[in-house]
């Protein structure tokens, strides 16, 4: 992968030689950024005693290997809660994810390229909205919540995260440019109407900045907390940030018998990451020039 | 049917003579615009009634319930402004807008020296640690703020973190980071590690999209790297600067999961009224106060645009326009 990337770099005039100051504060910045999660996999290999109290340190691995029967313990743990928990953090990101990532791209493109009344005005509303704390909205969002009876469902989750006000700004902004008027003309001349024109033309070019609308609301989503704590109380539907913030309460609150449960929430924190991890390094062709979009003009 | 909207204005004898629809061209150009514009609407709708129903509503509602208050003997009456008098004499809530503001004035300088700095060293360098070292300091970001706080209470215990290996080589007993004297720069450590890949990666693409021939200039003028960095590279990317600060002072006021998750193992040092929205959360949650509780958050929404609003006025001067 870095191959990839050194190709693409620029070439800088000047300067090849290797600056061993800049490199000296690189690696200690990848350290700093890499020990939780260094810490993070070695805690996970360790049985419930080893956690506290092992032979190597937190950050080195105790005597006796425990990862495998950790992951066993953790799949099998109240009837694969947590597997539960995985399949519903799942299932938000990617409809949630995937809903405001459709409706970004539409309103964007449709603010960007139709000029129709009370457009600057609709515009203006949503960049003062992306002010707007989102999370100020949790508490009301939920009392609107309980009066449809929609809380304690997948959908009280859902929902609210296909708001993405952020998300259309950077769509505007990103279709401005990429998408020339002539192409549209061009293409309705020929008979295509705007709907075939948008979905054959439009989106093809829009492609970077609807990826790292993707990214940015899925991860979004994944993360959230505060939203799914506040309108789930079946922790059936608990997403895996509420699950283990909620493993990690009851943890700490029964001091001595939680000693288990710690093995399982670190093990647990260890396979949620994983998968994002994993999306990230292997889409960043498309997001490392897509983040920027926003900041550009 | 080479022109829809010719065919879509007028449905009957136009289409079939082609001089008839050159002679009345004018008329149709007019309306061939207002047609498009109502496919503008149906573009923007979806997300609009999104933004109706999950934005508007709830701030409308929000601020309904909070013009009245609820007793056990009076029931619910309207109370007019009475919620906000309340809220902004309520030491609880000034507490915690007073700590978030604080954690914001010096969080938010010392992440954006990490990234900016981060992003000047990783723009002067093309070597392959360079590219790794840009990939592994953004991997935070992918990490929910639940699990990096969980990672951190582990990493910050005196008795079995890492704290621990460290000051027991030197006999000595190893600071409890999660009491009141310490929380908070344990807590800006934990936002610091989790958000300034992401804002290193906008700032580096920022200075990506520089010409480099701008360099050149500077270094015929005499610029060393150092100068070429902070009196070009920094200047010229002051809008991606603004925006990340803006983002990242509504992110620190609205402060809740890194406390809200570190709370259980804090020993009493974040308090039920730590942040506005963890006092917002406890109030409708614990107490069922959800007027008080809407008065918070909406109070919450005021004061984060009142800092917005002074923020980017008196950056106003020294950068370009944040919209487009």
């Amino acid at each position: 992968m870095t191959a990839a990337t050194i190709t693409r770099a620029r070439p800088r005039t000047g300067r090849p030689k290797r600056n061993i100051t800049a490199h000296i504060f690189l690696v200690a910045l990848v350290l700093y950024f890499l020990m939780p999660l260094w810490w993070l996999f070695v805690a996970s290999t360790k049985d419930a005693q080893g956690l506290f109290s092992g032979a190597g340190g937190a950050l080195w691995f105790d005597k006796n290997f425990n990862l495998v029967q950790n992951i066993q313990e953790l799949f099998t743990y109240k009837g694969g809660l947590y597997l539960r928990w995985l399949g519903n953090s799942a299932l938000y990101a990617v409809v949630g994810g995937v809903g405001a990532t459709v409706l970004a791209v539409l309103a964007g493109y449709g603010f960007a390229k139709f000029r129709f009344k009370g457009r600057d005005f609709s515009f203006a509303i949503l960049l003062g909205s992306v002010m707007v704390p989102l999370t100020a909205l949790v508490i009301p969002t939920f009392m609107l919540m309980s009066q449809m009876h929609l809380t304690n469902t997948i959908w009280a989750v859902i929902l609210p995260s296909l708001l993405s006000p952020f998300g259309v700004y950077l769509m505007r902004v990103y279709a401005a440019d990429a998408v020339p008027d002539e192409l549209l003309d061009a293409a309705r001349v020929d008979g295509s109407g705007e709907f075939r024109t948008f979905f054959r033309v439009a989106v093809p070019l829009m492609r970077p900045a609807i990826v790292t609308v993707l990214l940015l609301s899925v991860v979004g989503t994944w993360n959230n907390y505060f939203l799914p704590l506040a309108v789930l109380s079946d922790q059936n539907l608990y997403p895996i940030t509420v699950g283990l913030g909620g493993w990690q309460a009851l943890a700490a609150s029964n001091n001595g018998g939680g000693a288990s449960l710690y093995t399982l929430i670190v093990v647990g924190s260890l396979i949620s990451i994983i998968p994002l991890i994993i999306a990230f390094l292997s889409l960043q062709k498309y997001w490392q020039g897509g983040l920027s979009l926003g900041a550009l003009k | 049917m080479t022109n829809p909207a010719t065919t879509l204005s007028s449905p009957g004898a136009a289409a079939t003579t082609p001089q008839a629809a050159s002679t009345s061209k004018k008329p149709q150009s007019r309306r061939r615009s207002v047609s498009r514009g109502w496919i503008g609407w149906l573009f923007i709708a979806p997300f609009g009634i999104v933004f109706v129903v999950f934005l508007v509503s709830p701030l409308a509602y929000a601020f309904y319930l909070s013009l009245f208050s609820k007793g056990l003997a009076t029931g619910t009456i309207f109370s007019g402004v009475g919620n906000y008098v309340k809220a902004f004499t309520d030491p609880e809530f000034l507490s915690g807008v007073w700590f978030v503001l604080r954690f914001a004035v010096v969080l938010i300088p010392v992440q954006m020296a990490v990234s900016l700095a981060a992003a000047l060293v990783l723009d002067s360098l093309t070597t392959r640690l360079a590219n790794f070292s840009r990939l592994m300091i953004f991997v935070p970001y992918a990490i929910p703020a639940v699990i990096g706080s969980i990672m951190w209470g582990f990493l910050y215990s005196p008795s079995f973190g890492p704290l621990n290996n460290l000051f027991s080589l030197i006999n000595q007993q190893a600071p409890e980071i999660l009491n009141s004297d310490n929380i908070f720069g344990g807590l800006m450590n934990v936002v610091v590690w989790q958000w300034a890949g992401y804002y290193m990666i906008i700032i580096y693409a920022a200075l990506r999209g520089i010409d480099p021939s701008i360099y050149e200039a500077a270094r015929i003028d005499g610029a060393n790297p150092r100068q070429i960095a902070l009196r070009v590279k920094v200047p010229m990317i002051t809008s991606a600067l603004v925006l990340i600060l803006v983002f990242a002072l509504i992110g620190t006021l609205q402060f809740f999961t890194e406390p809200q998750v570190l709370k259980p193992i804090a020993n009493g040092a974040i308090t039920a009224s730590f942040t506005p929205n963890i006092y917002a959360y406890n109030l409708a949650f614990q107490f069922s106060q959800f007027n008080y509780a809407s008065t918070i958050s909406f109070s919450l929404g005021i004061v984060v645009f009142i800092a917005v609003y002074i923020f980017l006025f008196s950056t106003r001067k020294r950068r370009g326009g944040f919209s487009s």
